[in-house]
């Protein structure tokens, strides 16, 4: 029973990891469906939105604001500046490469990140900043069941439920509103929604901006969890396997990639890991999103690859 | 567009060109400073190079330099990179009259590469609580210094601890002490000295390893909650410390049965965990946070005339390293100056001055360094000088120190010293020089 | 009117198939190797400036060098074969610790029968670092059967963090030193020592030509038309006849060789020591930088992108200081990863094939000059 309990905490927290990775990850996915352009970016938007978030939140609090009215001011602030760099990025990186391959477009994102990181650090600092949104203890539940009761983080769950409201929002926002369509119509064919009076400068604007939002909201959480700090950075590179087991295109894809990748490393680390050495879930999630692609080449909820000569 | 990049080339090779002419001051001691204000450890960075900094500035407002030798020093941004290290360590050690006077590069994988390079550039490594622990024979390794205290050091020294609190040294027996490390040649040096302890003082010693940079630890800390060790300890750097201290807050581990190393307890390491970090234990580099008598002539001929960069971080622990890193350097060549005169020091000559260096009571009195350190002497056979190491505790707002003095088992630690740079010396076919026969 | 190959006619196969079938060119190769061989020695001998010191040498041309083979070898899998790759740290770190382990000795007991090969010289060590890395890049390559693109892409990151977890966990690899660090044997080529900073150049400098000469051959012969194809749309190509599997494979056996070698030397003339930090995903990325700034399927932009990717970065950091503006060492490396970022945006956009298009652009202005057409 003991086994049992220690099995279940291991997976929920799993679970509940892997969530927060799908958070970074739905930048990526965003960004991608609507222009095809794999946005190395989203890691560095994260300090970004986290920075400005925090940075103003502590200068309202010293003034005396209250903490709640400096969060809002905080986060509309943060908001700004994210639609600052959505705007900035798509007219002076994006607009003059429309057309090119895939892999100038990576690359033009990472110049982006150099950026971002160099700017986002000599604008708001480069030290931790804490940022105290979320509860960050734990419940523990079942303990008449297993002994010492089975541990749930709540920022965790906090993560969680975000993660679920932001998912409902963009499926509303995708499927009712009329930017939301013109999305959806620019991400099937560029060429098509463009005759059709579509404009994509306003189009990859919008999803730019949308992105930032959702970087924003990764560092909320993220920012609770760790401090607001350079190392945020790295979140991206947590979330390319879940990118990939998801599908690069597909928004439920990256919460079920998610829910994959955090159970699968902390299982393989809890159960696997003491008899290889142990530190083995950054490899083991990218090796089970190996594994994932050599039987459905385009992820799991990816679009077909359908190749014609 | 290539013009321009061409033009640019030009401008920088220009400029580099334009200034080496100005270096040509002579009475001057040129020291470098390898930084890392910037990347993911920039936070414990910051501080400690604000504080070499500002010792340095102090001794030329208030002394006029070292003995009338003016100290020019410059700073290379390293961003804990080795090959930006090596890059500025060359860019840095041949200028000032004399050459770069001593290198402390806070990072063990810059000390690493700079070992192979400084006998080669005769230029002495000071490596204050970190690098290679076996760097302590100054008969294999002639240019590191290992000064203050080791990982070896601080693991022998966390036991004695825990077996303090326990009430014992036999009460060790049959206890479980798991270390939560950074897994990188940093994380994994205290190993050794851990399970030569479990060895002898019959306790359980698990390793458990934390990928970098360590912003994921959830598994580590449910299988510390899992296992329920007696005491763990802590081998973090940057944003791995606080997040274990968050995660064990989160499964409920107490605080204060966790101790951090030496690097694992500064302000940036307990303050985004807030609240939580409470009763959390580390080790100190002899030294803590706060005020001394140094710091009052630092308010008076630096702080007060805006020569810092300093903000939040002054007097605060790794501030304080970083004053005590360049007090010892220029220590060690005010020691020089009295065999070889009072004009700039070539690195072999402060390397001379290391290994004479004798810090007594009153000398730290003097510098104003009184209740940070204990007396220090360094030797030719001896580059370490220094065996001993507190403890502190947060208490949510600030470092309280909660120990006296520990001694390091040395019956433990020299064999190992032994070994393992005879070991190297086999590797690199050094011939161990003998120290007897050194002035 | 310099650059013009009229009036260069070839009367032989051999002379219609050489490497470099222009005359200017070939001036221009000698010309290049000779300043690389000869001159560069000779200033430094002489402590010209900007000579003066090690600092060129050592901070600057080995690096260079090094880092030119890894992107030649990056730019046969991804710019000759289309594979997409960003494992090169991991390939390097084969090599280096491959490297390592021949240099010191092998001794691994399997029970049965033990393999026991004594410490090699370093040549073939290093060699040998560059067989053990193509082995590897075959392993990683098969994948590359099926997954394609991006996807590839952050498929090979799993060789990358599997690496970095290998060489730090398995003790084997590192002589079980008690810290995972390890020191480079002396380098020791047929009882000539190299360790001033002119020699370890020179040693580059011949690895470097000799790969580079070979990879510029093999690239257009009938396996690197194969790897073309492939890069060009690889269904036709399969169509056409070619194998992908042993194009592919090859490009990865090919490319993991060169970036073995190129990690041995990092790890042996450049650091001296090393931990598997030095060969992280930074340097994958860096890689990938050089050969993408430099251009795609050319092996001088393998070169040029090395040069602008790390030199440019070092000579940013340093003008502020050198020119006596009081800014902060802080504020300095932020503005060069800001600056660095956006040259790169902009070369991006004005150029998307590379400094190696820059360089055709150049050529055939240069064939018309001064007239206009």
């Amino acid at each position: 029973m003991v086994a049992f309990g220690q099995f279940l905490e291991v997976l929920i927290s799993g679970l509940l990891a892997g969530v927060l990775y799908s958070l970074v990850a739905l930048g990526f996915v965003l960004i991608f469906k609507a222009s095809g352009v794999f946005n190395f970016a989203q890691g560095a938007m994260v300090l970004l939105a986290g920075l400005a978030l925090v940075r103003a939140l502590d200068l309202m609090v010293a003034k005396g604001m209250p903490f709640w009215g400096a969060v809002i001011v905080g986060l509309v602030f943060a908001a700004a500046v994210m639609s600052l760099t959505a705007y900035l990025v798509e007219r002076f990186v994006l607009g003059p490469l429309v057309n090119q391959d895939g892999l100038t477009l990576f690359m033009a994102t990472i110049g982006v990140t150099f950026i971002i990181e160099g700017g986002a650090q000599m604008l708001f600092g480069a030290e931790v900043y804490p940022l105290p949104l979320f509860p960050t203890d734990a419940w523990f539940l079942f303990e008449k069941t297993f002994e010492g009761g089975i541990l749930v983080s709540k920022i965790d769950v906090w993560g969680g439920m975000i993660a679920a409201v932001l998912v409902v929002g963009l499926a509303l926002f995708f499927q009712r509103t009329k930017t939301g369509r013109a999305l959806r119509a620019v991400a099937d064919d560029h060429a098509a929604a463009q005759s059709v009076g579509i404009s994509l400068d306003w189009i990859w604007f919008i999803v730019w901006l949308v992105a930032g939002l959702v970087a924003l909201v990764a560092a909320t959480v993220w920012g609770t969890k760790l401090g607001v700090q350079f190392s945020i950075t790295f979140l991206a590179l947590k979330a390319l396997p879940v990118l990939i087991i998801g599908g690069f295109t597909s928004v439920p894809g990256a919460i079920v990639g998610g829910l994959i990748v955090g159970a699968g490393e902390k299982i393989a680390e809890a159960y696997l890991g003491p008899s290889i050495g142990g530190g083995i879930e950054y490899w083991f999630a990218y090796v089970l999103a190996l594994a994932v692609l050599l039987a459905r080449p385009q992820g799991l909820f990816g679009e077909r690859i359908i190749e014609r000569i | 567009m290539l013009k321009l990049t061409m033009a640019l080339a030009a401008v920088a090779v220009g400029a580099t060109a334009a200034a080496a002419p100005a270096l040509a001051q002579q009475n001057e001691q040129f020291l470098p400073s390898l930084v890392y204000r910037t990347g993911p450890y920039a936070p414990n960075g910051i501080p400690f190079a604000n504080g070499v900094a500002d010792y340095w500035t102090l001794l030329n407002e208030r002394d006029g330099g070292i003995n009338g030798v003016k100290i020019v020093f410059e700073e290379c941004e390293t961003g804990y990179a080795t090959d930006k290290g090596v890059e500025c360590y060359e860019r840095l050690k041949g200028k000032g009259p004399t050459g770069a006077g001593y290198f402390s590069p806070l990072s063990t994988g810059i000390t690493f590469a700079l070992t192979e390079k400084v006998p080669g550039d005769k230029i002495p490594l000071l490596t204050m609580g970190y690098g290679r622990s076996e760097s302590r024979n100054g008969a294999v390794f002639p240019w590191n210094f290992v000064a203050v205290g080791s990982y070896w050091t601080a693991a022998d020294v966390a036991v004695q601890h825990i077996a303090k609190e326990l009430g014992g040294v036999d009460k060790l027996k049959g206890k479980k002490i798991s270390l939560v490390y950074h897994d990188s040649p940093y994380g994994k040096e205290p190993i050794a000295a851990l399970e030569e302890r479990a060895k002898k003082n019959g306790f359980t010693f698990k390793a458990i390893p934390v990928t970098h940079p360590g912003v994921e630890q959830k598994s580590q800390w449910l299988s510390i909650r899992q296992d329920r060790p007696d005491y763990v300890l802590l081998w973090g750097w940057g944003v791995m410390n606080s997040t274990a201290v968050k995660e064990a807050a989160a499964v409920g581990y107490p605080r204060d049965k966790v101790i951090g190393v030496w690097w694992s307890g500064a302000e940036p390491d307990v303050t985004p965990a807030g609240e939580q970090s409470k009763g959390y234990k580390a080790l100190m580099l002899q030294h803590g946070a706060g005020k001394f008598k140094v710091h009052a002539d630092l308010d008076k001929f630096v702080i007060s005339k805006n020569k810092t960069a300093t903000k939040d971080d002054y007097a605060q622990v790794l501030y304080n390293r970083g004053l005590l890193n360049s007090m010892l350097g220029t220590e060690a060549i005010r020691t020089a100056m009295k065999k070889y005169g009072n004009k700039p020091m070539t690195g072999e000559q402060i390397r001379w001055g290391f290994e004479n260096l004798n810090l007594t009571e009153a000398r730290i009195k003097e510098l104003g360094f009184e209740g940070m350190v204990s007396p220090i002497k360094l030797s030719c056979q001896d580059h370490q000088g220094a065996d001993v190491a507190r403890v502190q505790q947060w208490d949510g707002k600030e470092w309280k120190i909660i120990s006296g003095y520990y001694k390091a088992d040395l019956s433990i630690l020299d064999p190992m010293v032994k070994d393992a740079s005879a070991k190297y010396a086999a590797e690199k076919k050094i011939t161990p020089r003998d120290c007897s026969k050194e002035s | 009117m310099l650059y013009r190959e009229t009036g260069q006619f070839k009367t032989s196969y051999a002379a219609d198939m050489a490497i470099f079938p222009i005359r200017q060119d070939r001036i221009a190769l000698y010309v290049l190797l000779a300043i690389a061989f000869i001159g560069i020695p000779v200033l430094d001998a002489l402590q010209v400036w900007p000579f003066a010191g090690e600092y060129l040498l050592r901070a600057i041309l080995i690096p260079f060098l090094i880092l030119s083979l890894a992107a030649v070898g990056l730019n046969i899998l991804t710019g000759y074969c289309g594979q997409l790759s960003l494992g090169s740290g991991a390939f390097m770190a084969v090599g280096a610790y491959s490297a390592y382990k021949f240099g010191t000795g092998v001794h691994l007991p399997l029970g049965l029968f033990d393999i026991a090969i004594p410490a090699l010289p370093v040549l073939p060590s290093i060699l040998l670092g560059g067989v053990m890395a193509a082995a590897v890049g075959i392993l990683f390559g098969v994948p590359s059967l099926r997954i394609k693109g991006l996807y590839l892409a952050v498929a090979t990151l799993a060789a990358q963090f599997f690496f970095d977890w290998v060489f730090i966990r398995v003790q084997w690899f590192t002589n079980y030193t008690s810290s995972g660090s390890v020191t480079a044997p002396e380098l020791n080529f047929f009882g000539l020592i190299v360790n001033k900073p002119v020699e370890r150049y020179l040693l580059c400098l011949i690895f470097v030509t000799v790969v580079a000469l070979l990879a510029k051959n093999l690239v257009r012969g009938n396996i690197g038309r194969q790897w073309m194809a492939i890069r060009d749309m690889d269904i036709a190509a399969e169509l056409m006849g070619i194998r992908p599997l042993y194009a592919k494979l090859t490009a990865f056996a090919i490319s993991s060789f060169i970036m073995g070698i190129a990690g041995a030397l990092w790890a042996f003339v450049y650091l001296g020591s090393w931990e598997p930090l030095a060969f992280n995903i930074d340097r994958s990325f860096q890689i990938l930088f050089m050969v993408i700034i430099g251009g795609l399927g050319s092996i001088l932009g393998s070169f040029l992108g090395a040069a602008f990717i790390l030199v440019l970065p070092i000579m940013l950091d340093q003008v502020p200081h050198a020119l006596g503006i009081p800014i902060s060492v802080e504020t300095v490396s932020l503005l060069v990863f800001v600056v660095t970022g956006a040259l790169i945006c902009w070369l991006l956009i004005v150029e998307p094939h590379g400094f190696a298009r820059l360089w055709l652009t150049g050529k055939e202005k240069l064939r018309l000059w001064p007239y206009p057409y």
